[in-house]
């Protein structure tokens, strides 16, 4: 299953649904080209929900790696909802967990976010 | 059991790369690997094979990349082969320093080593051969793999 997001907004968030896998290709493009046309609208508050992702793989790291350095030099926050086992424990080893914001409540996520 | 061996040549294209992981997990189920092996076997033959196109052959056309899959009783062996320049080990950053945190790349060897008992990497002027190992365990492979 290839890579598929969705956008909405919730109280001046930008929440990205993820579904599918984040891997080298067509997943990562769309994941950087989702988060460059976000920052480019002004869009600089941002929830990755990762609820529907099942795989990803180090080019999908890379590129989640990728997007938040890209929004936090931009001035912008990103955040990381609902990880799958599988990424979860990527995030792991890789130690990266520790790096991101993750959070696994929506609405909670979404008041973390700097007014 | 008799050593179970079934090879592919590949081209250096991104298809040979979603080739190789799917093969993997089939053939990683079928020797009776749990779910959460059968994924990592499976990701490490990707991680592999991405580096084989893209580092190794650099998308070559001209250049193939050789996969092979050989099963036993006791473990399940995997190689896989391109035709580049030979990595060098020397440049694969530690991607767990805190300098290499953020960096968007170099994960890929890692995350091998991480997925399977053992690893070899092999590179040489003619390209870089890397075998991944991974041990059957569990009584119910045992038995399964016992009975035939």
């Amino acid at each position: 299953m290839s890579m598929k997001t969705s956008t909405r907004q919730v109280d001046g968030v930008t929440i990205v649904d993820c579904s599918g896998r984040i891997t080298l290709g067509e997943g990562s493009v769309i994941l950087r080209d989702t988060v460059r046309d976000l920052l480019g609208k002004g869009n600089k508050k941002i929830l990755l929900n990762l609820g529907d992702v099942n795989y990803i793989d180090s080019s999908g790291i890379g590129e989640l790696v990728s997007a938040y350095t890209t929004v936090k030099n931009q001035g912008g926050e990103l955040k990381l909802l609902n990880l799958t086992k599988k990424v979860h424990d990527l995030l792991q080893i890789t130690k990266l967990y520790t790096v991101f914001d993750v959070k696994d409540d929506e609405a909670g996520a979404v008041k973390a976010f700097a007014k | 059991m008799s050593p179970h061996r079934v090879s592919y040549t590949l081209d250096s294209t991104l298809d040979t790369v979603n080739s190789a992981e799917e093969v993997a997990s089939k053939i990683a189920t079928e020797a009776g690997f749990g779910d959460e092996d059968v994924m990592k076997i499976a990701m490490a033959v990707r991680e592999a094979a991405v580096n084989a196109v893209l580092h190794g052959n650099a998308y070559d056309p001209g250049k193939k990349v050789q996969v092979d899959f050989e099963r036993t009783a006791e473990e399940l062996v995997i190689t896989i082969k391109d035709q580049g320049k030979g990595l060098d080990l020397n440049k694969v950053p530690d991607p767990l320093a805190p300098e290499n945190l953020l960096k968007t790349s170099g994960r890929g060897i890692f995350l091998i080593r991480s997925f399977m008992d053992e690893v070899e990497i092999n590179p040489s002027q003619t390209g870089t051969e890397i075998k991944l190992i991974k041990h059957v365990h569990g009584s119910a492979v045992d038995g399964k793999e016992a009975s035939q």
